[in-house]
């Protein structure tokens, strides 16, 4: 389908969906959804000659009319079991097609350090961080996907910590489509740390059937002077789905970021993550992972922000591509004249197991400031022939010596997670995708 | 328990090995000597399943069955090893995990329980006992960093905790100090028995002297050019290759 036709049934949803809001069309929610609806009927859908989209192209995910009014259906805890971390140390919030589930969700162990509830929620009770983070985004350069969210709002996560408190049980946050039509889900994420406050996320996405969907989704992330969260997002859609995300980060003085992007799922993915080190002496670690097969595409776009003085950025970028796949990096990192003594560092490792994969590395520093320490290095490799001849006369399966090394390979872009049951995890499902075959 | 019948192998359009005729019986240990290129390395490598060698002709057969149909993995789970003469390394994947794998691997395709926890830890105690393996090398990254004499311990270290049928042991020797040759070649002597064998490479005579052959070979540009017993490595270290060389020519001519 041609850009109008696309953008014509957005519309004509967007007209469907406030008419099932009955009553609510003039709440401040709504006035922002219709921001984020002008925005997005301005904007036109990104093609190559977009520099930013110059190695991904959507023209596949425009071939679908993606239905933003799915409803919700019910599933049960079998169904996503398999993403679920021990629910007696873990607080769980469960999305289905976009909207909270409460019957998986057990928010009871998180009383009294933080306020934590679905956005729409937040939105209704009056927390106006919830709204004017969705304004401010909007002012800002938001792109037509970004805008897309905006407008079909519907729900997410709100976190707000309190200042001071360290929040032991870790967050788990799990987004599943579960339809039987083509469908959208716009899930915003609202993550606020408090001062000196600390707490870890994890966020995933998946699909529980074969019917292809597209995850539209915007996360927002403030962390408060000498706060620290730890946020891993696990990506883990069905083959034939598309995600586009955006992150944004804010770090305030000595505040700390550690973000774990891995990405196993999706035919066409697009992760934007932009983090501005608006304060001194902030910590950030953004590291990504991924395991391409078959015919799909993933592509991170990062971007670090270093506005203030003594600022530390530490990014390592693996992937795995087999097949056809295609992975893109796109990794700016932006030294602004005030941020010296900046200490930015970034990795990006790709593993090439087929002859017809394909990696697009682009490492892009801008650097205002003189007195700076910035290195960045990007390879492209296959997994070492001696190394897996030697597992194999030790007896190891030609895929379990696959499986070894590969781990091998990835394991220190998600070494440092704090949370155990996360790595472990992450190592069980990424051999047992290396384990199955590709689909397509 | 091995016979080679006439073996020969190339790589990328080079022949290496000419016919090479050996047998190996239970209980034996085999010295394989040789110049520097003469493929000793090649046939301990085809011998374990390296695929970039390409076998032009014969056959090799461990314990009745046809060596060369087998995979790499499938050899080793059948009781063949191979000692590397440059061992290999492997960053991110601690020596533990690699002998625990590759005991559960060979367990399972003979059919037999996985090890538990406990009974791994016992049995890997007793091993690094037995060929006075440190302690600090298990937990290590296989062989990353490892000095040269470190990694050829870790092989032994390795075969005594796979405990092999067939163990080819590649200059296993080369780099190690006079106190770890003594130490290797005692850990090699306690593995030893009758039910296994062993076949040697070597350029010294001085492993030869703890570990004694029952057989030595003469390897040359691809061919076993003579056999002998012990007392012929003695005479190699003595007068060198040239005699046998020499020797070879003119019975060839
Ligand atoms: N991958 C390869 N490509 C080309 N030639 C090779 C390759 N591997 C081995 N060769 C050649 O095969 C011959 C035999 O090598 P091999 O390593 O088997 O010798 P060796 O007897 O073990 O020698 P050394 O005593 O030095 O260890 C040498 O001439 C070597 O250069
Ligand atoms: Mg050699």
């Amino acid at each position: 389908m041609d850009d109008k036709t696309v953008k014509q049934w957005f519309g004509d949803s967007f007209i469907r969906f406030e008419k099932s809001l009955n009553g609510e069309s003039t709440s401040p929610l709504h006035l922002v959804r219709k921001k984020g609806f002008e925005k997005f009927s301005m904007l036109e859908f990104p093609t190559h000659r977009n520099e930013e989209w110059k190695y991904t192209s959507v023209k596949p995910l425009l071939n679908y009319r993606f239905d933003p009014n799915s409803g919700i259906v019910d599933i049960s805890k079998e169904d996503i079991e398999k993403y679920l971390y021990d629910e007696s140390i873990y607080s769980t919030l469960v999305f289905v097609n976009g909207k909270y589930y409460e019957k998986l969700s057990d928010l009871s162990k998180l009383e009294g350090k933080l306020e934590i509830m679905p956005l729409v929620k937040a939105i209704k009770s009056g927390k106006d961080e919830a709204i004017n983070f969705a304004l401010e985004i909007l002012d800002k350069d938001a792109d037509i996907f970004s805008s897309l969210n905006t407008a079909f709002m519907m729900d997410g996560t709100y976190i707000k910590v309190n200042d001071d408190a360290v929040v032991d049980s870790p967050i788990q946050i799990i987004y599943v489509t579960s339809a039987d039509k083509e469908t959208v889900t716009n899930p915003r994420n609202v993550f606020i740390v408090g001062k000196h406050a600390s707490v870890k996320l994890i966020e995933t996405y998946a699909g529980l059937n074969e019917t292809p969907y597209f995850t539209n989704t915007f996360t927002i992330v403030k962390v408060d002077e000498y706060g620290s969260i730890e946020h891993t997002k696990v990506q883990d859609e069905t083959r034939n789905s598309f995600h586009i995300s955006t992150l944004e980060v804010n770090q305030k003085r000595g505040s700390h970021y550690a973000g774990y992007n891995v990405n196993f799922g999706g035919s066409l993915v697009r992760n934007n993550l932009n983090i501005h080190l608006n304060g001194k002496e902030t910590e950030t670690t953004l590291n990504g992972l991924a395991l391409s097969k078959g015919t799909q595409h993933i592509d991170n776009h990062t971007l670090i922000n270093h506005l203030e003085p003594h600022c530390n950025s530490h990014q390592l970028y693996k992937s795995i591509l087999d097949d056809s796949s295609r992975i893109v990096f796109n990794g700016k990192i932006f030294v602004k004249q005030d941020a010296q003594k900046t200490n930015a560092f970034q990795e990006n490792k790709n593993i090439i197991l087929s002859d017809s994969a394909l990696v697009n590395a682009k490492p892009q520093l801008e650097i205002f400031a003189d007195d700076v320490k910035c290195t960045h290095g990007a390879t492209v490799g296959q997994l070492d022939k001696d190394a897996l001849f030697y597992l194999k006369s030790r007896g190891f399966s030609h895929k379990e010596a696959l499986a070894t090394l590969i781990y091998a390979f990835a394991s220190d872009a998600v070494h440092s997670i704090q949370l155990p049951l996360v790595r472990d995890k992450l190592e069980v499902i990424l051999s047992e995708k290396l384990l199955t075959p590709a689909l397509s | 328990m091995l016979v080679i019948k006439d073996l020969k192998v190339s790589i990328e359009g080079k022949d290496i090995l000419k016919g090479i005729n050996l047998e190996v019986n239970k209980g034996e240990v085999h010295a394989i000597m040789g110049p520097n290129g003469s493929g000793k390395s090649t046939l301990a490598q085809v011998l374990a399943g390296r695929e970039e060698y390409e076998v032009t002709g014969g056959e090799v057969l461990f314990e009745g069955k046809d060596l060369l149909e087998l995979s790499t993995e499938d050899r080793a789970c059948e009781g063949l090893f191979l000692a590397f003469q440059y061992p290999i390394e492997i960053p991110g994947v601690s020596n533990t995990n690699l002998l625990k794998n590759s005991l559960n691997s060979i367990r399972k395709y003979r059919g037999e329980e996985e090890l538990d926890a406990m009974e791994f830890l016992t049995l890997i105690k007793k091993k690094m006992a037995m060929v006075e393996m440190p302690q600090d090398l298990l937990s290590r990254s296989v062989n990353e960093g490892f000095s040269g004499g470190e990694k050829k311990k870790n092989e032994i270290f390795q075969m005594a905790v796979i405990d092999p049928k067939l163990a080819i042991l590649d200059e296993t020797d080369s780099g190690l100090d006079i106190d770890a040759l003594r130490t290797v070649a005692k850990g090699v002597n306690k593995i030893k028995s009758e039910e296994n064998a062993i076949v040697l490479v070597t350029h010294y005579q001085r492993l030869l002297n703890y570990i004694v052959p029952d057989f030595v070979h003469v390897l040359y540009q691809g061919k076993i050019i003579k056999s002998g017993d012990k007392t012929l490595a003695h005479e190699l270290e003595e007068r060198g290759y040239d005699w046998v060389i020499e020797e070879y020519n003119a019975k060839k001519s």
